[in-house]
């Protein structure tokens, strides 16, 4: 990085850390923090939208659509994590490859599932065989983010679940009275109202999401906890220019340290939001704000 | 018969259709000096990159370095995700079920225990080794208490702070690390295992593996595979 770092054996103090912390490796641990912030950034609001669906869906009058709602809850929130990673992803990119093969393979001979291989056309291939590094990587990204999604839009479905039912009814029988129909009342009445409980629970349900990003390097994305435990880890002189002991415990600090700040940042956050959707809601905290000096 | 010709010629088709593309993804862990690691600017690095680059050279293929954790470094390649497995895998007959092995790139080779003292009780003591590994199934057979642990750093780390009595592992692997920790040794006699270090294809792609052991045999027959081997240190030569 700097002029000085070409022999770093000669280096020491500060000098060294500076050479030492703007090594190529290091660049991808700092890049590596973007990518967890960039996770949480598309990943929330998709198991929002996935919540939202399969809430809508559960609280729906025709069966089927409400099983399929509560199926859904019960059984992503019923399977552990760890296995529904391990397990669905790549059953997730195989069904990918599997519709695109019949679709753009329809003369393909050869059986899709030979032995334990799963063989599908080169066309099929997702992304395809000879596409860039960076490909790869952006559409394992892309199925991280999907499979976080569905596992924590079926909490965020159960939490709104609860939230919507928890709307006092004497608001939509009113809205009922009025003349609005069903749908109308949902988007008028029901939905905005409903937010205010379900805030503490999707807050919740947010900061496990950071807690859980560590379960990317599963998926193949290298996260910060990866690069954390790489970089920390004895370096041997013979292998690189700048060796040191276990330091895992100094670099999971800063991972701690992270943490913390994120959290506590989400925290004031969501804190305010709260006191935004209070405002005006028929609950203690509304009324709090209503008698409250202006 | 028309049915075998028709299935030889979509073969052959599909066959060439995989060379035109060229490229091969190569997965290995990139933990595990001096076999394969991450070096300072972030790339794989170690004695498979180098070997790996000159077979796909020789092999005339493009190839593209991929890491993965060593766990699911086998279903990853079954799926599809990168085409062949590099990493310091021994070829054994449980592996050889679930995947293909090329010809073997160094001999069956030693491991080796590292433990902080000497009469360390490698009988009935607390043996740390890498999960999945041929070590921790070893150990698993001879009725010591085996801790497994994820990577290769943290079963050193275990024998460090006492949670196990020593770590078995490849003995290229453990040398450089006795070498540069005073408080660490390699004991005991050594343990022959495993039939050598393979890459490991999928069963269906006979073509890459015939691909890549034309191309071993060609660095076996040359010396430069003992050269390689002699440079990273990782194994006796052939």
């Amino acid at each position: 990085m700097f002029s000085y770092c070409t022999d770093p054996q000669t280096l020491s103090g500060l000098t060294w850390l500076s050479c030492y912390l703007t090594t190529g490796k290091h660049m991808a641990f700092y890049v590596s923090f973007g990518t967890v912030l960039l996770l949480l950034a598309i990943t929330a609001p998709t198991a929002l939208l996935f919540g939202f669906g399969g809430a809508a869906a559960a609280r729906s009058r025709i069966a089927p659509v409400s099983w399929l709602g509560k199926g859904y809850i019960a059984i992503v929130r019923g399977v552990p994590d760890i296995a529904f990673f391990l397990f669905f992803v790549i059953a997730l990119d195989q069904a990918f490859e599997w519709t695109r093969h019949q679709v753009l393979c329809p003369d393909w001979s050869e059986p899709i599932r030979q032995g334990n291989d799963f063989v599908v056309c080169p066309q099929a291939k997702l992304p395809l065989g000879d596409a860039p590094q960076w490909v790869h990587e952006t559409y394992g990204f892309f199925v991280a983010v999907l499979t976080f999604a569905i596992v924590f839009g079926a909490f965020a479905a159960n939490v709104l679940f609860g939230a919507m039912r928890a709307v006092p009814h004497a608001q939509l029988e009113t809205a009922a009275a009025y003349g609005m129909t069903r749908r109308q009342t949902f988007w008028r009445i029901l939905v905005p109202q409903m937010w205010v409980y379900a805030l503490p629970g999707l807050s919740n349900l947010w900061m496990v999401l950071i807690k859980a990003t560590p379960l990317l390097f599963l998926l193949g994305v290298e996260d910060i906890v990866y690069w954390a435990r790489e970089l920390g880890g004895t370096a041997n002189p013979r292998f690189t220019d700048y060796p040191h002991g276990d330091w895992r415990m100094w670099y999971f600090l800063a991972l701690l340290v992270f943490y913390l700040a994120f959290t506590r940042v989400s925290e004031i956050f969501l804190e305010r939001l709260m006191q935004k959707l209070t405002h005006g809601q028929a609950t203690t905290g509304g009324e709090a704000q209503r008698k409250a000096p202006a | 018969m028309k049915k075998i010709i028709l299935s030889t010629a979509a073969l052959a088709f599909s066959a060439s259709f995989a060379m035109a593309q060229d490229v091969v993804r190569m997965g290995t862990e990139g933990a595990y000096p001096p076999w394969n690691f991450i070096n300072d600017s972030g790339e794989v690095d170690g004695f498979e990159r180098e070997l790996g680059d000159e077979l796909c050279k020789r092999a005339e293929l493009t190839c593209e370095w991929v890491t993965n954790e060593w766990d699911s470094i086998i279903p990853n390649l079954v799926s599809g995700n990168y085409d062949v497995i590099i990493a310091g895998m021994s070829i054994t007959d449980e592996r050889d079920e679930v995947i293909d092995f090329t010809q073997n790139y160094t001999p069956p080779d030693p491991s080796a225990y590292l433990a902080m003292s000497e009469d360390v009780d490698l009988q009935n003591g607390v043996i740390a080794a890498q999960s999945g590994t041929i070590q921790a199934g070893y150990i698993a057979e001879q009725g010591a208490t085996l801790v497994e642990f994820a990577t290769p750093e943290e079963t050193i780390a275990a024998v460090r702070n006492g949670e196990a009595d020593a770590v078995l592992a490849d003995k290229s692997f453990l040398t450089p690390v006795a070498e540069e920790d005073p408080d660490l040794m390699i004991v005991g006699p050594d343990v022959a295992l495993g039939g050598g270090v393979g890459m490991g294809v999928r069963e269906s792609d006979t073509e890459l593996k015939e691909t890549f052991d034309a191309a071993i045999q060609s660095m076996k027959d040359d010396g430069s595979l003992n050269e390689l081997i002699k440079k990273w240190d990782v194994a006796s030569t052939f």
